[in-house]
């Protein structure tokens, strides 16, 4: 299964029709702004939790949709679902498209398409036992009406996810399970109206190290019998290394990097997805490599970043990638907190003053000096700045700094957003690679 | 899939009925100390005056508004005795033959008033809490408005506005009275908890799995939400009788015509207690607030044994044999 799936080429006309081909989808949520915002009916902005995302699900692989928390991964998944309106975008499913249909219709799609999430605690309804929760599915959809066939299907839907022998499990509550048993019903439950598309949500990272191979062994299992295809969401890659056909690297509400897992292990090429493989803990302190991890913190998706979202974390940006003014005020104020209480710094924050005019995201700054200064010095400081640490990648990207009409002004090379292009076996958004910056 | 394959038919999903009612009372089975107490002792005051209520005509010796037996009138305002074991009011109507008959008119009003309560605040909850937007704000706003009334001056509009219609002074009135001061109590606890319940994962899982939202609300919110209620309403009904009371002592609760009432029953008893008749007052005051009492325990008990952030599990302690001397 896996060599194969390793040199599955997206061919539009070599591969068979996917089982889901999703075109740049996006998925916003509304934030709740203050008390006085919602009562004047003002929104605060909007979180891109999913920004523009195309991908294919061919018919029975695994692909893995790897990212941090806040990444987007779950949103994907949940518009997926209809869980989660999309706000623009297309996502056919089987043919059709599912992001516009009414819940009424989506019904049907969803004898289709199931979801095992990440809490097996949470997912099972406490008030109902398992015999009652696995064999929902046929009632909610009038299947089997009869009571005593019900209970058939369910017990042998339980022995097949291992929860043998089904007596002794039909009649407990939730609440009596462990949570690798709970998550194993929850997926009894999922399968039991033969779906050909199951997608999980982190199935294993709330359980047990001894139970989580077991239930993906389980996974895999279940997905030959049942001829499945799988969206597996996860933050882990050492999971993923072992569980997918395919990976797909999101970030901040963009798929990065996608290709086969073997090429995506052997040969990463997005600086993300390589800082995400340096990340796995190495069990050999031995063979421990130096982990130059991505600085900072995912960024606000509410504004990300302009160009590449991953710009002011990456090791390797240069000139395109997108810089602007946050990313001017982030350097100084890094600066400054890492070298507080040191001769010099209480004046250069003086002379650079408040920064705010720096949280418009821009890729040209015009800002005043403070009363009593001359733009020129702030220019000089600059200068002093990039000359102490001249490798920074932030000053690749600075087109322009000089002080003009008693104005700094400092511009940036124009921002580009980088798209998937083909790089070998996988296509990755990274200027790094492909044609030159458009 | 032939009709034989039924073994023992419908067997299995009796016993799971059984279970589920044995899950269901688990919690107060297994109540230990202060809630065991308050429980039980909540539950026999309470049932003391139910088999009052129900067995009244049995019970009583006289109807609540008798003053004669045989065609010989009873004393006016006479004390304690055999005949009369707490006495006669100024009506020459017997007091422990109003006590126990009122019990029956406050159970029935509290139990009628509880049940519309319940059947219109709940599903409104859960609607609101559910399905959120115009719906749940307007809502919100009608029940808060109610909200804000005291209780008793609600009660005492609805009562007022209602003694003119057909229905009159009666039974119903009073629970019409009582409801309408209720419902958004039932409405705000219901949606609330409908609301966190929402997020829940098990909530999205049935979503996924195609569920109407009617099935959803039915299957899976409302069982849990439900467990909230059982504290909540006996709770409720203590408050419900003090309510009834205080609505029968202003005049505005049931005519008495229609049904002896400890409320009633204190007011005219007010101007006895100047002369020293403590009788017509004491046995209707003391019926209220051991009923109340017994309404509060129970409620309490419930919720100490079935709310799972006041339930502390209880770890028998043990005690460890002495160590032998030699191994010292």
């Amino acid at each position: 299964m896996r060599p194969e799936a390793a040199e599955l080429p997206p061919e539009p006309e070599a591969a068979a029709s996917p089982l889901v081909s999703i075109r740049d989808l996006r998925t916003y949520y509304s934030i709740r702004g203050s008390f006085a915002d919602r009562l004047v009916g003002r929104e605060a902005g909007v979180v891109r939790a999913v920004d523009g995302v195309s991908l294919d699900i061919r018919r029975g692989e695994v692909l893995g949709l790897v990212g941090e928390s806040g990444s987007g991964k779950t949103t994907l998944g949940r518009t997926l679902l209809g869980l989660a309106r999309a706000t623009s975008g297309n996502v056919d499913f089987e043919g059709q498209e599912i992001t516009r249909l009414p819940e009424r219709e989506f019904r049907a799609v969803r004898r289709r398409m199931q979801v095992v999430f990440q809490d097996p605690h949470a997912s099972l309804n406490p008030a109902m036992t398992i015999g009652q929760s696995v064999g929902h599915p046929f009632q909610i959809h009038g299947l089997e009406r009869n009571r005593d066939r019900l209970r058939l299907r369910v017990s042998e839907m339980l022995e097949r996810v291992g929860l043998a022998p089904a007596e002794a499990y039909l009649d407990k509550y939730p609440s009596d399970l462990s949570g690798g048993q709970k998550q194993r019903a929850v997926i009894a439950r999922a399968l039991i109206l033969n779906p050909v598309m199951l997608v999980a949500d982190e199935p294993v990272s709330m359980l047990d190290m001894s139970v989580r191979a077991k239930i993906l062994e389980l996974l895999l299992a279940l997905k030959h019998d049942f001829d499945l295809t799988y969206l597996y969401i996860t933050h882990d890659l050492a999971t993923a290394r072992f569980f997918c056909d395919r990976i797909a690297i999101m970030y901040l509400g963009r798929i990065v990097e996608i290709g086969p897992a073997a090429a995506i292990y052997a040969d990463p090429k997005h600086p993300y997805t390589r800082a995400l493989l340096r990340a796995i803990p190495e069990p050999d302190p031995e063979r421990a490599v130096p982990r130059d991890l991505p600085r900072g913190e995912v960024p606000d998706a509410a504004r990300p970043p302009l160009g590449c979202h991953f710009h002011p974390r990456c090791p390797n940006a240069f000139e395109p990638c997108g810089w602007e003014s946050r990313d001017l005020r982030e350097l100084l104020e890094a600066r400054w907190a890492r070298d507080a209480g040191r001769e010099g710094v209480e004046e250069e924050e003086a002379l650079f003053g408040d920064l705010s005019a720096l949280d418009v995201p821009s890729p040209e700054v015009r800002f005043p000096p403070p009363r009593g200064r001359r733009p020129e010095e702030i220019v000089a400081a600059l200068e002093r700045i990039r000359s102490q640490d001249p490798g920074e990648p932030f000053w690749k990207g600075v087109e322009r700094l000089e002080a003009q009409d008693a104005h700094v002004r400092l511009d940036f090379h124009p921002p580009n957003d980088p798209r998937l292009e083909r790089t070998g076996e996988v296509d990755v958004a990274c200027h790094l690679y492909g044609s030159a910056p458009r | 899939m032939a009709v034989e394959a039924r073994p023992a038919p419908r067997s299995p999903h009796g016993r799971a009925r059984l279970m589920a009612l044995g899950r269901a009372t688990k919690p107060i089975r297994e109540a230990r100390g202060t809630a065991r107490v308050m429980l039980w002792a909540g539950a026999a005051i309470t049932l003391f005056f139910i088999v009052l209520a129900v067995f009244a005509p049995l019970i009583s010796p006289y109807g609540f508004s008798e003053y004669k037996s045989g065609g010989v009138r009873f004393p006016q305002l006479a004390h304690p005795s055999a005949a009369h074991w707490m006495g006669t009011t100024v009506q020459s109507s017997d007091v422990m033959a109003r006590v126990i008959w009122g019990a029956q008119t406050e159970l029935e009003v509290v139990a009628i008033a509880l049940v519309m309560a319940l059947t219109i605040g709940v599903p409104l909850g859960l609607l609101s809490g559910y399905f959120g937007g115009p719906l749940d704000r307007a809502l919100v706003v009608v029940m808060d408005a109610l909200f804000a009334f005291p209780y008793l001056l609600i009660a005492i509009v609805i009562a007022f506005l209602l003694s003119n219609s057909s229905i009159g002074g009666g039974i119903l009135t009073a629970a019409i009275a009582i409801t309408v001061a209720y419902v958004p109590l039932y409405f705000r606890v219901v949606r609330n908890h409908v609301i966190s319940l929402r997020e829940e994962a098990y909530v999205d899982a049935a979503r996924a799995l195609g569920a109407r939202p009617r099935t959803i609300i039915r299957k899976y919110v409302f069982f849990n939400v439900v467990q909230n209620v059982p504290p909540i309403a006996t709770l409720n009904a203590a408050d419900a009788i003090l309510l009834l009371a205080a609505l029968g002592f202003l005049g505005y609760g049931i005519q008495p015509t229609q049904g002896a009432e400890w409320g009633y029953d204190i007011n005219r008893a007010v101007s006895d207690a100047s002369s020293g008749i403590w009788w017509t007052g004491l046995f209707p005051g003391l019926a209220i607030v051991l009923l109340v009492t017994g309404l509060t325990l129970l409620g309490e008990g419930l919720n100490e044994t079935l709310n799972p952030v006041l339930r502390r599990r209880r770890f028998g302690r043990i005690d460890f044999e002495p160590l032998p001397e030699e191994m010292l």
